[in-house]
Order: C-alpha cells, then structure tokens, then sequence
C-alpha cells in the first residue's frame, strides 16, 4: 500500500508529468510564470482543486450517468474554482489580483478535466484525492522552475526581492524583458521536457511518421 | 434501482449535483464578502495614501485615511456636489452609465469612452487650507486601461505623487510603471506652465534638465513607449480642460 500511495503521490511530478509528459495545461503555465510568487499561488490553488475535484467525483462515480459525467465533472471542478477565487479574494488580495482571470481559467485547466476523466472515475477517493495532489505537484515543479528562470532572469528578483540589481534602478543587470513576455515560458517548457526526455529515455515518443529521403535525381527527371 | 443511464435518475443527479454545489457556492461567496470588501477599500486607500506620499509603514491604513476627506466634484462645472454620496458612489460603474457619463467623442485623448458625470476626489486640509488635493485618472495604454491617482500640493499646479493602482501593462517593460524610481520623477513637476496651460508630459527618451520646460517633462519608459504615450495622454487628459482643469481653477480661486 506504502508503495503504491507513493506512486500515485509522486509519479505525476516526473515520470507522467502533466506538462511535460501529457502536454496539459500550458496555457496557465505560460501566462501566470513572469513572478515567483504569483507562480506559488496559482499552483497551490490548482493544486487544491485538482485534489478535491477528484476526490468529489470519485465519491459520486457510481452515480454518475455516462451521458452528462463531462458536464458533472465541470459542475463540481468549477464550483471549486469559484470558492478559491473568492478565498483568494478574501485572504490574498494582492496576489488574486495579479493572477485576475487565470484562477478562474482553471476550471478549463486541461489538469483538473484530464484527471477526472481518467483517474478519478475509475478509482477510489482516497487513491484519487491523492492522485489530484501529486499532479498538481507535476505542474507546480513545472511552474515554478519557469518562474524561477523567467523572474530572477527578466527582471532580477526572485518572490519581488532584488537579486540582481537592474539597470533601471542604476545597477548592472540588464533585464531580458523577453523572458517576461510568454512566448519565452514556451521555449522553457520545450528546453525542460527536452531535458526530461534525455533523462528519461522512455518517455520519448516514437515519431508518428518517418520522413521519406528526398528523391533521387533519375525518379524527378 | 434504475440503472446510471436512465432519463429519472440522470435528472436526479443533475439537480441534486446543482443544488449541493449552488449552496456551496453562494454561502462561499456571502460568508466571504466581508472580508474582500475590507480588502478592496484597503487596497483602494493605499493606493491613494501611496500616490499622495503619505504612506507610512507602521500605522494603520485607517489611521492614515482618517485626515482625508473624500468630496464629490460635477466635472461639467468643476464644483464641489451633493448630488451623489461618495460611499456609495461606484466612479467606475457610472462611467459606464449612459445616464451618469458624458459621451468624449473628439475629447477623448486617453481613450476612455465615457467620462463619469461626478468624479470623486481626495482633499487634505491643514490648518491654512488646501494641503494635498488628490485626483483619480485612468486612460488607456497599450494592453489595458490604468487607473490610478495623482496628487497636488497645495498650489493645485506641483505634483505631489502619481500612482497606478490597476493595469495589465506587460511586466517588467510597461508595467514600470509602477517602479518606484520612475514614480519619483513625478513629484515636484509643475502641471501648468506660467499661462496656466496644461503643459506635464511624459516624453519619450530622457528629460534634458538644462532647459526650462524640463519642469513640466517625465523621461519615458525605455521599451514600452506606448504605456508611456498612453500615460502621457491620460495625464493630458486628466489634467485639462474636459479633465480636473476647471475644479482646480476654481479650488484656486475659492469657488469651488
């Protein structure tokens, strides 16, 4: 039992990543990564919901019709998400502010629907709440290694404490304002799932299709 | 018991799940309210004490919000009004009302649509007068619309602090907006020239402190030059004659 609760718990964060394994939820991840802090967070809340989500639909799987399971699902994630975006209004106005519409963007969080979809229709709650918490573990490495590159890089400061001392405010440290836009959280999750696949051979995929030689010179003649 | 797929219990389910988590909801959103509408006030009067310069570590918001007085002004007139109750009065909310705001048309150089019929304003007074005056702006810049707050000193023409409390300006490049340095340049700007025209302005590039008008010159911001074009445009706006101008001209003058 010990071994299999650690599986669920920690295969997610490397060995079936959400991000860099199952490309899921990349819109979040490139839009909400240009602070540490506000990184810290969204993947807290998306943490929370993905664990209570999976929990609550598989309390009801055997209830469930197959018909409507999607829009059940949707119901009881989204609901979830309404309540840490007021909690977050309540407690960390600041930062709910900052992350404005991405929380609630998690109810359309591919994450939290993939999970339910997969894991938690067919499992127990137990197995499926932590199931929920380890995948919302996969995606908090990922976004905070992003953060922690795209914050102490574009603008020298890591959780909004001076780490390099910017030009702006007459040091030495130019900021790469690239870093801060999101296209720049694209080429780091490319640069990090390259990095875990040369690490992880067997989560490389077989190419979908082989391409063919270019033609010899007598067949285009 | 029928089966998972049929219509009745497929009904079931449906309404039983929107009713639990509707309750779920709703009391979420009451029992927390209290508690986001303290923030949000909090919020909104830091950002007035920040912009005023007022902003002391170490004493409590409330303390420091007590010396303000919070005044509605008729911008069509530029005098002081009764017309709406400033606590209840949502500035925001009414600049989208057609009833309560003024459609800009060819006025509109920061870009807001409508302008708000009333406009709350924040007056300090000290024991001669007028300390501080301070007034709401927004306009538009690249991505977003900023509001914010500038502050006068007593003569209505000297900036005594600018601050931006909303925006979504790209971080690191517009949002320097918000970086304190560039703030700084702010205070001590004269916002009219000696004809009492609106002359503060955001430049692009660097202020060259030698020549005379660099008193009414904000350096822009390096990377975002259409944040600073908007703030430039909003500050114009703001600050003239379809703005702030005629309430200052008559605060000055003691009409208002």
């Amino acid at each position: 039992m010990s071994t299999n609760v650690k599986e669920v718990l920690f295969n997610p964060v490397f060995n079936e990543n959400p991000i860099a394994l199952q490309i899921l939820g990349i819109c979040s991840a490139l839009a909400v990564t240009s602070s540490l802090k506000v990184s810290f967070v969204m993947c807290i809340a998306l943490t929370v919901v993905c664990a209570f989500s999976n929990l609550f639909v598989s309390l009801i799987r055997n209830h469930i019709p197959g018909s409507i399971r999607i829009i059940v699902q949707m119901t009881i994630i989204a609901s979830l998400v309404i309540v840490v975006d007021q909690v977050l209004k309540a407690v960390a106005y600041d930062t709910s502010k900052q992350l404005s519409v991405f929380v609630g963007l998690i109810i359309t969080n591919c994450i939290v629907m993939g999970r339910a979809e997969a894991f938690a229709m067919k499992n127990p709650p137990g197995a499926s709440f932590l199931d929920g918490i380890g995948n919302g573990l996969g995606y908090s490495v990922i976004l905070l290694v992003l953060a922690f590159i795209r914050e102490l890089f574009g603008a020298g400061k890591l959780f909004g404490f001076e780490i390099f001392t910017v030009v702006n405010n007459g040091g030495w440290y130019v900021p790469n304002g690239m870093l801060l836009l999101p296209p720049s959280a694209f080429f780091l999750i490319g640069l990090f799932i390259w990095a875990l696949r040369a690490w992880k051979k067997d989560q490389a995929e077989a190419p979908d299709f082989k391409i063919a030689p270019n033609s010899s010179e007598g067949e285009t003649a | 018991m029928a089966s998972n797929d049929s219509t009745s219990k497929t009904i079931i389910v449906a309404l039983a799940l929107c009713i639990v988590c509707s309750v779920f909801v709703s009391s979420a959103a009451v029992m927390l309210r209290p508690a986001q509408q303290a923030n949000k006030d909090l919020d909104r009067k830091t950002n007035i004490l920040a912009a005023a310069g007022m902003l002391k570590d170490g004493v409590s918001i409330e303390e420091q919000f007590a010396s303000i007085k919070t005044r509605a002004v008729d911008m069509a007139t530029g005098k002081f009004t009764d017309a709406v109750d400033v606590a209840t009065y949502d500035q925001r909310k009414a600049s989208k009302d057609p009833a309560m705001s003024d459609e800009l048309g060819d006025a509109d150089v920061a870009k807001i649509g409508r302008r708000a019929k009333y406009s709350v304003v924040y007056v300090i007074e000290n024991d001669s007068g007028i300390d501080k005056v301070i007034l709401p702006i927004k306009g538009y810049g690249l991505w977003s619309t900023l509001y914010g707050f500038v502050a006068l000193e007593s003569d209505l023409n000297t900036v005594a602090g600018l601050g931006f409390y909303e925006h979504a300006e790209t971080p690191g490049l517009g949002g320097e907006v918000d970086n304190p340095n560039w703030k700084a340049q702010w205070i001590g700007k004269k916002s009219y020239d000696t004809d009492n025209q609106q002359a503060l302005t955001v430049l692009k590039g660097s202020v060259d402190n030698s020549r005379p008008e660099a008193i009414h010159q904000i350096d822009g911001l390096s990377g975002a030059t259409l944040t600073a074009k908007g703030v430039d445009n909003l500050i114009k706006f703001w600050m003239g004659k379809d703005g702030f101008a005629p309430f200052l001209a008559n605060l000055r003058s003691g009409e208002a």
